[in-house]
């Protein structure tokens, strides 16, 4: 992979070249492999490098952006040259104050900022004992394997300068029965943490388990979501309502609510860019330093996640360090979720359920309506009907069409561990919840 | 001095592969975006680079580089097969390829006004009188409005002897109003929902769309849904409009007849699906009113190109024939384990990504029925008009959809405005449930700039063609508001 003094290298020389009151160059560098299966056999093994060059031009309160992935001299400096000369067309963004300027990067452990690369056999080694575990036991794997290096650079004319670098791998499987599918996955940094064997298992189990399912009628439900159907709807949450965008346009769940209760006591939700729980990066796409943002704490609303554009349409505000690249049209996200643990193992959960469902994941979630966050979605690769504490059939996949604050608010127990579910540029670190009441309005036919 | 793909094709041949392919893409974004009287961004991409796709030993293997140089070009070559021979230990049965005749040819995208040509202060000055505009009808939180434009330019080469050029150019967008109060937010977007329309031609297809034109009327109805009657619960003869019915084509016709899907390699992410291949010539998918068709060849189409990319003619293939389901979208590799040739569907997402089967212009032929007489002829019912929610399960079956807006039926004439529509059902059941499709003067050919598949995620640009069909006893309303 490109590495960081050829970086940071092209994004002063688009700086230099960018003649406007102040500029931002971003430069993005990675290189990612994966090996994609299916059938019990490898399908689709491939491989990347690119660099992403994205310059921002500002003159008054007009700005211009411009990107390419060509890394030669040439190419930066008439990227630059077309940010200024669309910034020069544009009309004014009254809301526009300034860039950010320089405050001071926190440094990541050595182990997250290394950046490690693997073979093609190495991915296939790990591929083949998924394999052999669904072939031993008569079922079909199918999944992926990705291995990749990332490198970002952020400068800008008032004076940041940031690079980090890291190392993403993300491992999914899902294994098939005639009548039943099992899920498992990981992400993580260092292929050598990759316990295959055991995840493959995981699913392989998951899928006998689940074989012959039944129909259920559909209703209301005590339920278990496992940590992918945790991860899945809270960051739909946070992609909708947690952002301050999102409440500067009216569109959020927490408007008029910050300081109210919106979940259960229970209820400790958060981001945290620098945590190596999950998927830490030290600043964001405006070279700003990550700061951990309090969204729910004891169930009451605390706030939401800044920009330096959302926060300078505000007296007080400020950036929390979570900007995507410009031109951000979709205001400040957050990327790294945190949900608290609880004490329940993975026992406790089911014993304290007297009919319900256990959920291994959630497919297609999607908003019906963002402010009073009803959530539809199907559930996936094991769906689990639970009678007096223990689990006592397989059944057939669910709709569920939910208030996800509402199933906040019913939450009775909470899982000890959590896990680090992958998600974009980062991710969630969640434990599984236990639900006291859950809406399935439709059943499918498997 | 060889030629870069000359250089490619050496090294793949050299290594042992027994079939390679170079494709170098170059690709060109502008997009204007306007929010509350703000031009929120304005930007230009470009993204150039060269993918490289070998078989050895009847494995596949695919790399791919943004540095278009000589050295360069060699080393891709030689990962592309080194990555092959990784994965061919790991195979149960060899690929193959369906034949395919080598051409030598070019295609353009036929553009009347080169939408690139169009002055960026002209086309900002479009958006924002558009934009200004969705605020006259009503006290609206949020206007916006985009266009954006693309040229990509692809070079094929195959070891076969293939040399494709082609140059497609798209234009799209549209504009959206939302409404906050009483608890509620709405939307009201035009032409369509989710970055709007979008088709292979010029700047002439932003003018037609006329957006300054229909503003009003958008941001009225925003507001006004604010105060509408909830959509009611239970069942319901449902009429669809053409964007909400390109929508349930696309989700529920379109993916399910991928073959890639239906021979599982799909999976992990995105599932597989019912139309197993069992089911292939004998199925009764829908009524026979139903007749889809794909086709890559219609003028103007977000899925129209000349060759796909791996140099299979652009064509035209039933789908769905009279409620029958006949046929998949198929690639070399698939088609060959049918003994079939490909019918041309295998795209990817710009260099970096190898193709896999995508969707082309997906279309549900015109029926018959004026569509004033089938409201006519509808007692009591819903017009429900563009998507807002879509959720569909891992096999493409059991389906809930929301759409911005629903129209009562009653005695045969349209009536009062109804929010929050949502309407779910089983594929083969819903579609065996329409008993009557619009004619050609309501028929559309809509384009999707956004569908997403494949692991890397790739977003492909498809399009659907569909006039206005009713649905018999759908179960509308969903969940509790």
């Amino acid at each position: 992979m490109v590495g960081r003094e050829e970086v940071l290298r092209a994004a002063k020389t688009a700086l230099a070249a960018c003649r406007a009151d102040q500029a931002e160059v971003v430069v993005m560098v990675n290189d990612a492999y994966l090996t994609r299966f299916a059938e019990n056999c490898i399908h689709q093994n491939v491989g990347e490098s690119n660099a992403t060059v994205n310059v921002r031009a500002v003159l008054g309160k007009k700005i211009g952006v411009s990107s390419t992935n060509d890394l030669s001299d040439k190419a930066l400096r008439r990227t630059a040259e077309r940010a200024v000369a669309i910034a020069r067309l544009q009309r004014e963004d009254p809301a526009f104050v300034s860039l950010p300027g320089p405050e001071p990067i926190p440094n990541l452990p050595k182990e997250i900022t290394t950046v490690r690369e693997y073979e093609p056999e190495e991915r296939a080694e790990r591929v083949a004992k998924v394999i052999a575990a669904a072939k031993k036991a008569g079922v079909r794997a199918a999944g992926s394997l990705s291995t990749g290096g990332l490198g970002l650079a952020v400068v800008n004319s008032l004076g940041i300068e940031g690079y980090t670098s890291t190392t993403s791998i993300n491992f999914t499987t899902v294994v098939m029965s005639e009548t039943s599918s099992g899920y498992a996955d990981w992400g993580g940094r260092d292929l050598s943490e990759l316990d295959v064997e055991a995840l493959g298992q995981v699913a392989v189990k998951k899928c006998l388990d689940s074989r012959a399912p039944r129909a259920i009628e559909p209703g209301e439900y005590e339920v278990i979501l496992e940590a992918p159907a945790v991860a899945d709807i809270l960051s739909t949450l946070g992609y909708l309502g947690l952002s301050a965008l999102a409440v500067q346009e009216g569109r959020s769940f927490m408007n008029g609510r910050f300081g109210e209760k919106v979940a259960g006591d229970n209820i400790d939700l958060w981001d945290d860019g620098l945590d190596p729980a999950g998927m830490p990066i030290p600043f964001d796409f405006e070279g700003v330093p990550k700061r951990r943002v309090d969204f729910i704490t004891g169930g009451v609303a605390k706030g939401v996640v800044w920009d330096s554009h959302t926060a300078n349409r505000e007296p007080g505000k400020h950036s929390t360090g979570h900007a995507l690249p410009a031109p951000n049209v979709y205001g400040p996200l957050p990327i790294n979720l945190f949900l608290g643990a609880g004490r329940a193992s993975a026992e406790d959960l089911l014993a304290s359920t007297r009919r319900g469902i256990l959920v291994t994941r959630f497919h297609y979630t999607n908003p019906i309506h963002p402010t009073k966050t009803i959530f539809t979605g199907m559930t996936r690769d094991g769906t689990f009907l639970v009678e007096d504490g223990r689990v006592t059939a397989a059944v057939k996949n669910l709709r569920f069409t939910e208030a996800i604050t509402r199933a906040l608010a019913n939450v009775d127990l909470i899982g000890r561990e959590r896990r680090f579910q992958s998600g974009f540029f980062g991710g969630a670190v969640v434990p599984a919840l236990k639900v006291k009441a859950f809406n399935f309005t439709g059943v499918t036919e498997f | 001095m060889p030629e870069l793909q000359e250089l490619v094709l050496d090294a793949v041949r050299r290594r042992g592969a027994s079939y390679g392919d170079v494709r170098f893409t170059e690709r060109k974004d502008e997009t204007v975006r306007v929010k509350n009287g703000s031009v929120e961004a304005v930007t230009a991409m470009e993204s150039a680079g060269f993918g490289v796709r070998v078989l050895f030993d009847g494995a596949w293997g695919f790399c791919a580089s943004s540095k278009a140089t000589e050295e360069e070009a060699v080393r891709v070559a030689e990962e592309a097969v080194a990555i092959a021979r990784a994965s061919a230990g790991k195979r149960q049965e060899a690929a193959e390829l369906a034949p395919v005749k080598p051409v030598r040819d070019t295609y353009r995208t036929p553009v009347r006004k080169d939408p690139f040509q169009v002055k960026l202060e002209d086309r900002i000055a479009h958006l924002v009188e558009a934009e200004r505009l969705l605020h006259a009808g009503g006290p609206i939180r949020v206007g916006e409005a985009e266009v954006s434009v693309r040229r990509e330019r692809k070079r094929f080469y195959s070891t076969e002897g293939s040399a494709i050029d082609q140059e497609i150019t798209q234009a799209g967008g549209g504009m959206s109003a939302t409404a906050i109060g009483n608890g509620e937010m709405q939307r009201r977007g035009y032409p369509n929902a989710h970055r709007g329309h979008f088709a292979s031609r010029g700047w002439e297809f932003i003018e037609e769309m006329d957006l300054a034109g229909h503003a009003e009327r958008v941001g009225r109805e925003a507001f006004e849904l604010l105060s509408a009657r909830q959509c009611p619960s239970g069942r319901s003869d449902i009429i669809l409009d053409g964007r909400q019915l390109a929508l349930q084509i696309h989700e529920s016709c379109g993916h399910p007849v991928e073959l890639d899907r239906a021979l599982g390699t799909e999976a992990s992410l995105a599932g597989t699906s019912f139309l197993t291949p069992d089911k292939l010539g004998a199925f009764q998918y829908g009524s026979p009113e139903v007749n889809i068709v794909a086709d890559a060849t219609i003028e103007g189409g977000l899925g129209t190109f000349g060759y796909d990319d791996e140099g299979v003619p652009a064509r035209r293939t039933m789908v769905i024939d009279h409620g029958r389901f006949v046929s998949y979208l198929t690639s070399r590799e698939t088609a060959a384990k049918f003994g079939q040739e490909s019918n041309g569907t295998m795209r990817a997402d710009g260099w970096s990504r190898q193709p896999i089967i995508r969707m082309t212009n997906i279309n549900l032929l015109p029926g018959d029925w004026d569509l004033d007489e089938l409201i006519r002829d509808t007692k009591e019912g819903l017009y429900l008009e563009i998507n807002r929610s879509w959720s569909i399960d891992d096999k493409r079956l059991n389906f809930q959809f929301g759409t911005e807006v629903g129209w009562e039926i009653k005695d045969g004439a349209l009536g009062a405005m109804v929010k929050n529509p949502t309407y779910t059902g089983i594929t083969p059941e819903f579609w065996n449930s329409c008993d009557a499709v619009a004619d050609g003067r309501s028929w559309n050919l809509w384009g999707t700039p956004n569908c997403g598949k494949g692991e890397p995620g790739q977003v492909a640009r498809v399009g659907h063609g569909a006039a206005p069909a009713r649905f018999r006893n759908v179960r509308v309303g969903v969940g509790r508001w």
